[in-house]
């Protein structure tokens, strides 16, 4: 149903006319945004944003289950595990709050960063430290539960492959190398193409609450794009263009990834 | 002599591998310690600064002296009516999303996963389309507008109730269970209905744990709905609640009636946010270690694939 509403994208909507009756300005909407000033900076920032933070959060839970996967007494596993999780049940505005409180210039944060003998900054409202905050809490908050799904897929290393392994000499690396990821490999592309899909509508939330007037330059990003032009500023057609514009990307990219992985995954994609 | 010369040389490999494998195992833990500390040390450093003297707190630091520890944030938290109305809320909207959300995926799931369902190819396309393109923000806030459910809890509830996620998730589970069950049930008089509620829900028990779990996490950490949905303050969840106080910056009014001085409203809200921060959150961290054993088997289901 929300989908027939696309056709505001194409339309100069009033509250008066509706969807239907408003004004028809084909793509007059997306002509406005691709040659608008904003266009090219909201679009790198958006791509920067996503890219940076999958490249550095995909690989953190996968070292993590390995880790955890050599730990051999259970009940200590199970330990670290609960707590690893932990992160992920706290709320998107928690983690807000406690990045506001921590990396303020009073916060505990800048206090041992002067004990060190460095200056203090106000993290929350540098455009230049947006990203890595925004990544780092991301990382924090995420890759111990999402490294549940490769420690089950860890569960099915063969035990046997193992132990062969060991008899024919190879070290701890190469067994890690040559059984373990492989075991999991399967699983490590599906995770990929998923994370990739959704590259574009990267944790909307968040930035939004993340955002400060003094950090706009870096925070902006189009789905907050989308939010403030439709729903503050009520430009309800031109704010769907964007969102289109958006979805659309998104889509090309999961294809694109699709079939990259497909060619070096010898013919395998999702 | 060649025998003798082979053995030697084997000995000495497994020794190294052995030496090896003593420095890995001891990184391994070290490096897991690490990341450990990382996680638990703001949260620590959070319940800790809740219970602390603030003026202390930004002099000293954390400090060990329970003379300077307080339980003022606590106290002064509860005193504003509108963080127990945030709670309540966001309990009757987690519970009511959660059952509906997790009882139509459940119901859904099921004609997906039989062999012989008629349509069952075009509700499948149906379903995984919307979980890659949406209409979007403005288009799903007119529909929710058309539909008469702005400021009502209605628009809080219904319209992530389907999770196309979800659906998968529990399809995957169904087809794991053997198909003679459903024959043996139909053999014995049993209606599709009869075998759904009797026999094949009791032994869903792992995966619809899992699914209520996240559908109430969900929920109860989400504030981006009710903020564009929801006008009216009593209807607000906990989270926007908690938003104004953490993010934007504004004590309710009701935790510091009684402060005057300007730098003492500094220090006092400061306590305020770290108080919220353990109230709020504490439900689901009390929660979760019990579902802890689900985990691995629902995020299993959900990997095979669909």
């Amino acid at each position: 149903m929300p989908m027939g509403g696309l056709l505001l994208a194409f339309e100069n909507y009033s509250a008066i006319g509706g969807l239907f009756n408003s004004p028809w300005i084909g793509l007059d909407n997306f002509r406005r945004f691709l040659s608008s000033p904003d266009f090219m900076n909201l679009l790198l920032n958006t791509l920067k944003l996503s890219v940076y933070s999958l490249l550095w959060s995909f690989p953190i839970p996968i070292i993590l289950a390995l880790l955890l996967s050599r730990v051999r007494r259970e009940s200590l596993r199970r330990k670290i595990q609960l707590i690893v999780y932990a992160p992920n049940f706290i709320s998107v505005i928690v983690v807000a709050g406690m990045l506001f409180l921590f990396l303020s210039p009073v916060g505990p944060f800048n206090k041992i960063i002067a004990l060190l003998g460095g200056v203090t900054t106000n993290y929350m409202t540098s455009p230049a430290a947006f990203r890595t905050v925004y990544i780092a809490s991301g990382i924090w908050q995420t890759a111990g539960w999402a490294s549940i799904v490769y420690t089950a897929c860890l569960a099915n290393v063969n035990q046997e492959l193992v132990d062969a392994a060991v008899i024919d000499g190879a070290n701890i690396f190469q067994q890690i190398w040559n059984i373990e990821i492989q075991t999991i490999k399967p699983m490590i592309v599906i995770q990929f193409i998923l994370a990739a899909g959704n590259i574009m509508g990267i944790g909307f939330e968040k930035a939004l609450a993340l955002q400060t007037p003094l950090n706009l330059p870096t925070s902006q990003i189009i789905p907050t794009y989308v939010y403030q032009l439709g729903l503050q500023l009520g430009d309800y057609g031109f704010s769907t263009a964007v969102g289109l514009f958006n979805s659309v990307i998104n889509i090309i990219l999961l294809i694109a990834v699709n079939q990259v992985v497909k060619h070096i995954n010898d013919g395998e994609g999702i | 002599m060649m025998e003798k010369e082979y053995k030697e040389d084997d000995s000495m490999t497994k020794k190294k591998l052995s030496k090896v494998d003593a420095i890995f195992e001891k990184s391994n833990i070290v490096l897991l310690v690490l990341f450990v500390l990382v996680i638990i040390i703001p949260l620590i450093y959070v319940l800790i600064a809740s219970l602390m003297d603030p003026v202390t707190l930004s002099n000293k630091g954390i400090s060990l002296d329970f003379s300077k520890w307080t339980v003022d944030g606590y106290k002064r938290v509860f005193k504003d009516n509108m963080l127990l109305i945030g709670f309540r809320n966001s309990v009757f909207y987690s519970v009511t999303f959660t059952v509906i959300s997790v009882g139509v995926t459940l119901l859904a799931a099921y004609p997906l996963s039989l062999t012989g369902f008629v349509g069952k190819k075009f509700f499948n396309t149906i379903f995984i389309i919307t979980m890659f393109f949406g209409g979007g923000l403005m288009p799903t806030y007119l529909l929710i507008d058309k539909l008469h459910m702005l400021n009502t809890v209605w628009a809080i509830i219904l319209p992530g109730a389907v999770n196309v996620w979800n659906i998968i998730l529990a399809r995957t589970y169904y087809k794991g269970i053997s198909k003679e069950l459903r024959e043996a049930a139909k053999v014995d008089g049993a209606n599709d209905i009869q075998y759904f509620f009797k026999i094949l829900m009791p032994i869903c028990k792992p995966i619809i744990a899992v699914l209520v779990l996240y559908q109430f996490v969900a929920q109860w950490n989400s504030y981006f709905d009710a903020m564009i949905y929801l006008k009216s303050a009593d209807l607000q969840p906990l989270q926007l609640v908690i938003r104004s106080i953490l993010v934007q910056n504004i004590p309710r009014p009701g935790m510091i009636a009684d402060i005057q001085n300007a730098a003492a409203m500094a220090k006092i809200s400061e306590l305020l946010k770290y108080s919220t921060i353990v109230i709020s959150s504490l439900p689901l961290i009390i929660m979760y270690p019990f579902f802890q054993k689900y985990f691995e088997k629902g995020m299993m289901a959900g990997s095979v694939k669909g």
